[in-house]
């Protein structure tokens, strides 16, 4: 069992989001990074099922500057075996120019099963995973939220609004993975350690021209929020007649 | 080629409301530069008979595949298909919903045509250079605004940004094929798990009633459950913590790995307000917080709040606004 799990480093989003002096993006500066939460649920469902089936291997991979390298290294302490760096000056918004890298890349790979975030939480797209798998012409399953893999066949569960879908397919394939399915585990103090002497590869690659590109980025208002109207039960009838007269939404 | 192509989803042989936003939203496309509106409709035997309600919404024509293997969606049948009547006929722009099923269809479409796409779009707009879209990002604490240069432009809008109008066209009907044999789909549906009955999405609900830790347990969920049915027309949502409890299923959560949602009225009950938890709501009209603690973050985005016990409080205001509800 040959895993791919594609990785993308993101910002904390705790952090106070600044735009850039062009107005165009958010300011990265100083910011503190991470893997994208959906990438690092799709490691830890990659390791558990190697580790399940006693033999196998994850490889990640990731598109960017440098500076990912730190989200693949982690990548390496939580167990997964080796890194493919993408080495590129910068992450494209368009999701079409990463996908068509990400494809290049993975097509060669043999990997039974590739794994990607349902969205990424800075685009917050969900195209690349899909876009990738038409690429490479392989099965597809997108916010996936369980997931088993046996004799040649994967079973996924996947929401959908106010339901679920069971579906079936055939390996080698393409899955996207949503919430629910499991947390990434914390990378140990040996995980650390054996990290630095695993294999990281880095490659340039050159990515076709963006066709899609921000013009302006905005912080929306800031709620006016903040208006305790009461304590208690004593201050329903004040909701009540609130949501009448001022929201009114009753 | 002006002519915007919309697809047209559905689900147990019925039009999803949707289906009539991206009609919609593709009727507002075409008539910035005079084009007509195809809507793209695909299921069993019959699924045709919707075709007058798209027609209604601004339909020129409706191009229905029928076929029996289609009463359960394929994505892989119905990307095939739009993919080549696009190739085909060409268009200008291809529209979906950013719903469950656009969302995993119209990349594939995108990649089967080669070009990037507009995702989860707020708002879109045709200017000179192509067509320029709003999308929010990084947790949903920014707004973007991208140009997309791509043609045709592929889009899905966000479900509520367009709301379904009237506009009567033809809607004429004409059949087409499927571009690959629906019974050699890989991946295939096994079984459909219903949700529960009677109540409406998440993300299309004007009110949605949302618990917390601070109910203290599952059972007490029905305290929530009885407001939102004093409503009416309320969804039930719950935080990270209370999913992963198991006290609610995790399709409930709202939040940054979770739904997000901006219904007219958003009553959180017992939620502390991570930020995590406000990614998925903090667009909604009005908050509302019920929390023991005055300090709680989620009293800082809320309109109005009542600082008490959720257990006592809640039962009281889902008396009142069922009295309320009766006084109209
Ligand atoms: C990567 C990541 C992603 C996450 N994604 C999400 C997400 O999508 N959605 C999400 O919700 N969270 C998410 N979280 C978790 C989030 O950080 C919070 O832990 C979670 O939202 C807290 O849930 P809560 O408000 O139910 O519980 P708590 O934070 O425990 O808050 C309970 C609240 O109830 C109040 N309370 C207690 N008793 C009563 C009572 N009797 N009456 C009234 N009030 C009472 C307390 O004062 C408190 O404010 C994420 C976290 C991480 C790290
Ligand atoms: N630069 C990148 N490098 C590697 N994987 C990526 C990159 N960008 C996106 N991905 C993957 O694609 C998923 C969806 O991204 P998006 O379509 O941007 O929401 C992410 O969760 C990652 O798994």
């Amino acid at each position: 069992m040959k895993i791919a799990v594609c990785i993308k480093r993101v910002p904390d989003m705790e952090s106070r989001f600044r735009i850039t002096g062009d107005g165009k993006s958010v300011d990265e500066a100083g910011l503190k990074f991470d893997m994208s939460d959906f990438d690092g649920y799709a490691v830890e469902v990659a390791l558990q099922m190697t580790e399940k089936l006693g033999q196998g291997e994850v490889v990640v991979v990731s598109l960017g500057p440098d500076a990912v390298q730190e989200a693949l290294r982690k990548a390496l302490s939580m167990g997964v075996a080796r890194a493919i760096h993408l080495k590129t000056d910068r992450v494209p918004v368009d999701g079409f120019a990463i996908a068509t890298a990400l494809a290049a890349e993975l097509r060669s790979g043999g990997y039974d099963l590739i794994m990607f975030g349902k969205h990424a939480m800075d685009s917050m797209n969900g195209v690349v995973g899909a876009m990738t798998a038409e690429l490479l012409g392989l099965p597809n399953v997108n916010s996936v939220s369980k997931l088993e893999v046996a004799g040649g066949k994967g079973t996924a569960r996947r929401e959908l609004e106010g339901g679920a879908e069971i579906l079936e397919f055939p390996l080698p394939a393409v899955v996207t993975i949503d919430e629910g399915i499991a947390r990434p585990r914390y990378p140990s103090l040996k995980g650390i350690m054996a990290a630095k002497k695993k294999p990281l590869e880095s490659k340039p690659v050159q990515l076709i021209a963006p066709r899609l590109e921000p013009t302006r980025t905005e912080l929306p208002p800031e709620r006016q929020g903040g208006r305790i109207i009461g304590e208690g039960v004593a201050a329903v009838p004040d909701l009540i007649r609130l949501l009448q007269t001022e929201a009114k939404v009753l | 080629m002006p002519n915007v192509l919309a697809f047209a989803e559905t689900r147990g042989g019925d039009l999803r409301k949707v289906a009539l936003e991206s009609v919609t939203a593709a009727r507002k496309l075409a008539d910035t530069q005079g084009g007509e509106v195809h809507a793209m409709l695909v299921g069993a035997p019959g699924i045709g008979a919707r075709a007058d309600q798209l027609g209604r919404h601004g339909a020129d024509v409706v191009l229905v595949l029928e076929h029996p293997a289609l009463a359960q969606h394929s994505a892989e049948v119905a990307a095939a298909t739009v993919a080549a009547r696009v190739k085909a006929s060409g268009y200008d722009a291809v529209i979906f919903s950013a719903s469950a099923q656009g969302k995993d269809l119209a990349p594939r479409v995108a990649a089967k045509l080669g070009v990037p796409m507009g995702s989860d779009v707020l708002a879109f707009q045709r200017t000179g250079g192509g067509i320029e879209v709003k999308h929010a990002g990084y947790a949903s604490k920014v707004i973007h605004t991208l140009m997309l240069t791509a043609s045709p432009a592929v889009l899905s809008v966000r479900p509520g940004a367009i709301p379904p109008a009237e506009s009567p066209k033809s809607g004429r009907v004409e059949a087409v094929q499927a571009a690959m044999d629906p019974g050699s789909a890989k991946v295939v549906v096994k079984e459909m798990v219903p949700g529960r009955a009677g109540r409406p999405d998440l993300g299309e609900a004007p009110v949605i009633v949302s618990g917390g830790r601070g109910l203290r347990a599952a059972e007490n969920f029905r305290l929530v459950e009885e407001l939102a049915d004093a409503f009416g027309n309320a969804a039930v949502g719950c935080t990270r913590a209370v999913a992963d409890d198991g006290w609610r299923p995790q399709s409930d959560q709202i939040g940054q790995t979770g739904r997000t949602v901006s219904p007219r009225l958003y009553i959180a009950v017992g939620i502390s307000g991570a930020i995590q938890h406000l990614a998925g709501m903090r667009t909604a009209k009005t908050i509302v917080a019920v929390n023991r603690d005055k300090e709680a973050p989620i009293f800082k985005v809320a309109d109005y709040g009542i600082v008490g016990d959720a257990l006592e409080v809640v039962p009281v205001l889902t008396a009142a606004v069922r009295e309320a509800k009766k006084g109209h």
